[in-house]
């Protein structure tokens, strides 16, 4: 998993770190039931404060992507990936009707937004 | 369990007094000291390490009363390092480390020789021929080596070369993977500290101005750019430091004391220390 933080992005660094998690476990690269880096482990190989690394890791937990067992650590929450890509999906729908509705309100029917799509997807390889 | 615990605690000099200092470092965390030259770090230190007298006030160092009887053998636990802490001079390293190893009843030699060559320290070299680097990193390691709980270092890193800098944060980065160390640090190169630390304190003419999270302290606040006339229109509690410029001016502010729809950026934590510096003198 990578983690790149940065002091010129907007958000505060635990959103970062969170972000990262999340990107990782809705990817797949972090499975179901697999163990995340021990929040002091992590705190000390980004270089942040361990509180700030805490703070990521209460906010995911809060979200659902990842449950903390005292004295254990924290693992990927084995309903999180599939809830998560669910949640994702629907966001891409949505994204895409409002797509949709934009192209209609200037005369494009669904093929053109589709090949505008296609296009756009091209070049982003 | 606290690391340190600061009680109301003061000290008089002629012309100078530390005021009612009070602050708590929960155990596993780091603390920054920040704050100008003469603004009181180095006298603080020492009133924490009792190495100087307070004038009233309490210091709690690892659970136990800095005046304790106990406080001896808490010592043992403790590794320092001094801005002034001369190491002496007609020694080599390896010399120095059998001192220590007289004063710390856990002294490890072999943890002494790996941070030797880690800091790429020589051996058989007299400190007097070290540059001023090479002594820090010194210090560093024999406050290192005697499996210390706590760690209280006066400005290690300043004078040095930023990669010296790195590597000194670096290994408390790994000093403190172990979550019954903490570490106090004073130095007035912020940015040392900016990710490094848990905690922040800013002491101001001997008076801490502020101590918080640094996670806390970095989402309180923030810096409004705008034109000069509307900085009147500002409430007057938010505003923390000014600066006019001849084409603009910036306000230190406190983010949920402002209207949200003003032109906020995030600050570094340098930023903030410089507008509260400033906000006291205006």
């Amino acid at each position: 998993m990578n983690i790149i933080l940065s002091n010129q992005d907007p958000r505060p660094i635990y959103e970062q770190v969170g972000e990262a998690i999340r990107a990782a476990i809705i990817s797949g690269e972090l499975g179901p039931g697999e163990a995340l880096p021990s929040i002091r482990g992590l705190a000390k190989d980004l270089r942040i404060s361990v509180i700030t690394t805490k703070r990521a890791f209460e906010d995911l937990e809060r979200e659902g992507y990842i449950s903390t067992v005292p004295g254990k650590g924290s693992f990927v929450a084995e309903t999180g990936a599939g809830m998560l890509r669910e949640r994702r999906l629907s966001e891409i729908e949505e994204h895409l009707r409002r797509a949709l509705a934009l192209g209609r309100s200037c005369g494009l029917d669904a093929a053109e937004v589709q090949n505008m799509l296609k296009i756009l997807s091209e070049e982003d390889i | 369990m606290n690391a340190i615990e600061v009680r109301a605690l003061t000290k008089k000099y002629p012309g100078f007094e530390l005021r009612n200092v009070k602050f708590t470092l929960p155990e596993g965390c780091i603390m920054g000291l920040v704050g100008e030259n003469g603004a009181g770090k180095s006298t603080l230190i020492r009133l924490i390490l009792d190495a100087a007298g307070r004038d009233a006030g309490d210091v709690r160092v690892l659970d136990t009363d800095n005046r304790s009887s106990g406080f001896v053998k808490i010592k043992d636990d403790i590794g320092v390092v001094l801005d002034d802490a001369r190491l002496p001079d007609s020694l080599n390293a390896r010399q120095v480390g059998r001192v220590f190893g007289d004063i710390y009843s856990k002294w490890d030699g072999a943890v002494y020789e790996e941070y030797l060559k880690r800091l790429d320290l020589p051996e058989k070299k007299r400190v007097k021929d070290f540059s001023r680097g090479m002594k820090m990193k010194l210090a560093l390691a024999c406050a290192l080596s005697h499996d210390a709980r706590l760690l209280i270092l006066d400005e290690p890193t300043g004078g040095l070369d930023p990669v010296v800098r790195d590597e000194i944060l670096e290994i408390l980065e790994d000093f403190t993977r172990r979550e019954d160390r903490s570490v106090l640090i004073s130095s007035h190169i912020v940015s040392d500290l900016e990710k490094l630390c848990d905690y922040v304190g800013f002491l101001h003419k001997g008076e801490l101005l502020l101590f918080d999270e640094k996670d806390r302290i970095l989402e309180e606040y923030a810096l409004a750019r705008l034109p000069e006339e509307r900085l009147e229109a500002l409430p007057e509690e938010a505003v923390h430091g000014v600066r006019r410029g001849k084409y603009g001016a910036e306000a230190l502010v406190e983010r949920r004391l402002v209207r949200p729809d003003l032109n906020l950026e995030k600050p570094t934590l340098e930023d903030i220390i410089v507008f509260f510096a400033r906000g006291d003198k205006q």
